[in-house]
């Protein structure tokens, strides 16, 4: 499904190259962990994935089901069936939650060759995918992420996500600022979303959030590389010796 | 040698335009007046120092008064169409055969043409007083033009809770179009003025009394010439203002809010949403005095500017010697939304009170990238993304306006252009 081949990425700004060749494939229907100790290069993979500017691709490629990600827009990767969760949520001051994401959904659905959904449809959709996440109305009416708790923007991500219903998603430090509950609330949403045809890539710091979201396939990225790729007893390996150890014997 | 050449261009534009007749002798005492201050000042120049942002050349040039038209085009006040009694301006004339009667409750409504050949004692309490009050500080030659010279406009006595009125202006052919209202908010009285379409030259002067409170909604759209507005607004004991305005486009557009707190308690806020792409030019230009005691001021004005737009805010808060707890806000912000466009701002402050809060802040900026990315990367175009992060920008403003309802209008507008923004 997902299929990253031998991916470089330089800084745009500045000579530093960030991913130094990283190939890993993510099956329909798997769950693929990533993680890597700070500044292996884990978050740039998720935002060259959804088309942020400030990159460059020096070689490699990325394919979803054989479509070439790196020359879409942002916008074309997502109603392509691409979602990233962001570790940082971005407060939109003035766009109401809703309208948010009701302009979303319906763009994807117009970029498909679908009918928009209608306004009743629209909230009764919303309010089904709402009270799984224990996300209450009230927050939906506020401003996109605006004064929403670390644990509220999580979940809106994950909201999102159920709405918008990807083929492949990509979660980035979803569990960053996440108290014990929160994490298992978020990592319940994950799961019930889990299905045959679809594929997950978790980027994690820590080995925590792979105890809910149990993963096929955990690689280990360090200084732009996979490093090292196995079971989820790798993740308890990190867990148990930290990456330092890891590191020296792949080395 | 400056001023010979200011007084020349100022005598100049006096000439083109006939002299008002019939006129009851207080009026035309009004209009000498007004002459004498034109003259004294002097048409305006690029080096003024108020005229820094802005070339005032194409607002200055001796246009004679546009011809009747007796064939107006259709109505074109977009979204506020159909929002208050209408009273249709063409040319700068009145036509009341087009018009909505002029009449309602808790209102007296008559024309300028008519209150300065009578003897209307809010006419001649109101008429060039408070242009000749807002030249204190600030030389306004192109109001004291406009009262020296306008025939046209509305008279409005309010003396209750008075339905909306809406002006609106057309003008057809070349020539120069003046428009003067005069109104008084007796005490605890309320009233809604919308105007929409543009004139050459406008002035609104506006007293409000004790607990008085007057709303100001305006559009100003479409292709059009240079043009200039003034509101001068007298505020007593604990009356409000609130005027609005949204602009979008437009060659040249030189709005000036010039507002005086009088009375203890006063509450005024003046709020500008300006939207302009191509060779456009818009200035704000907004001066406060606060004078009364406990008085609030708030001025918020958001630049969405694209093309070679260039947006100016020259934005003052004067309080007086005494004019102590005075709470006196200012806010102006541009989103540049290409290299091209420009955004100059001047916030200036001038305070002889010791126990008061004034702040004042401008921002430029180009739409928030972050933002941006997010929302394409949920699968919202780029142009999706930009009229909504647009609609949120200019939102600061329009939530300003006092009414609802008016205020969706006002948010259908922006809707509309950047619809044909594309």
């Amino acid at each position: 499904m997902l299929k990253i081949d031998n991916l470089s990425v330089k800084l745009e700004e500045e000579d530093k190259q960030i991913l130094k060749g990283v190939s890993l494939e993510v099956p329909a229907g798997k769950v693929h962990a990533i993680m890597g100790p700070n500044g292996s290069g884990k978050s740039t993979l998720s935002y060259v994935l959804a088309g942020r500017d400030g990159y460059e691709v020096t070689s490699g490629s990325a394919d979803l089901d054989g479509e070439d990600l790196l020359e879409l827009e942002p916008e074309e990767r997502a109603a392509a069936g691409l979602f990233l969760a962001f570790q940082y949520p971005v407060e939109i001051p003035g766009v109401g939650n809703m309208t948010f994401l009701r302009t979303a959904l319906n763009a994807q659905r117009k970029a498909r060759g679908d009918d928009e959904i209608s306004a009743p449809n629209f909230l009764k959709l919303i309010r089904e995918k709402a009270k799984s996440l224990n996300i209450d109305m009230e927050m939906l009416k506020r401003p996109v992420n605006v004064g929403f708790s670390g644990g509220e923007k999580k979940r809106n991500e994950i909201l999102q996500m159920a709405l918008l219903e990807p083929r492949m998603c990509v979660l980035d430090e979803t569990d960053s600022g996440l108290d014990v509950d929160a994490m298992k609330l978020v990592s319940d949403g994950v799961n019930a979303l889990r299905n045959e045809g679809r594929g997950f890539l978790v980027i994690t710091h820590y080995q925590r959030l792979l105890d809910h979201i149990k993963p096929d396939v955990v690689h280990i990225l360090a200084d732009g590389r996979v490093v090292a790729s196995g079971g989820p007893e790798l993740a308890l390996k990190v867990e148990n010796e930290g990456y330092s150890d890891i590191l020296k014997s792949v080395a | 040698m400056n001023q010979d050449v200011k007084r020349r261009a100022a005598e100049a534009q006096l000439s083109a335009m006939p002299l008002p007749e019939a006129e009851a002798s207080w009026a035309r005492e009004a209009r000498a007046a007004a002459r004498t201050r034109l003259l004294e000042a002097g048409a305006p120049v690029r080096r003024d120092e108020y005229w820094k942002y802005t070339n005032p050349d194409a607002l200055t040039q001796p246009l004679a008064a546009v011809a009747i038209s007796d064939d107006p085009p259709a109505l074109h006040a977009g979204a506020l169409a159909g929002q208050g009694a209408l009273v249709r301006f063409v040319n700068g004339t009145l036509r009341e055969d087009l018009s909505d009667s002029l009449g309602g409750p808790a209102k007296a409504v008559t024309t300028l043409s008519q209150a300065l050949s009578q003897d209307i004692s809010i006419a001649r309490e109101i008429f060039g007083a408070l242009e000749a009050a807002g030249q204190e500080k600030v030389d306004r030659p192109l109001a004291a033009l406009n009262t020296a010279t306008a025939t046209e406009g509305l008279v409005i006595q309010v003396t209750g809770e008075a339905t909306p009125m809406h002006a609106h202006y057309q003008q057809i052919g070349e020539g120069s179009a003046m428009v003067h209202h005069l109104i008084r908010v007796e005490a605890g009285g309320s009233f809604t003025l919308i105007e929409t379409g543009v004139a050459t030259n406008t002035v609104l002067e506006v007293d409000i009394a004790e607990g008085g409170a007057f709303n100001h909604i305006r559009t100003q759209t479409g292709d059009r010439d240079a043009h200039a507005t003034h509101l001068f607004a007298r505020l007593a004991e604990e009356s409000a203002l609130k005027s609005f305005t949204l602009t979008a486009d437009g060659s040249l557009t030189r709005n000036e809010v010039v507002m005086d707190l009088v009375g203890d308690n006063a509450s005024g806020h003046v709020a500008g949403a300006i939207l302009a792409e191509g060779q456009t030019h818009t200035d704000n230009t907004v001066f406060v005095t606060h004078t009364g005691v406990d008085c609030e001021s708030r001025q918020v004005f958001k630049n969405v500017l694209g093309g070679t737009a260039k947006g100016i805010f020259q934005g003052k808060i004067y309080v007086r010697e005494g004019a102590q707890k005075t709470d006196g806000y200012q806010i102006s912000q541009a989103v540049l939304l290409n290299d091209g466009a420009e955004f100059s701002a001047k916030p200036e402050l001038e305070i002889y009170a010791d126990d008061v809060a004034c702040s004042h802040g401008s921002t430029t900026g180009a739409l928030d990238p972050t933002a941006m990315f997010y929302l394409q990367s949920r699968g919202v175009t780029r142009a999706e993304a930009e009229a909504m992060l647009i609609a949120a920008f200019a939102d600061e403003a329009i939530e300003e306006i006092e009414d609802e309802a008016l205020a969706d209008l006002i948010r259908d507008e922006v809707a509309a252009w950047m619809a044909k923004r594309g």
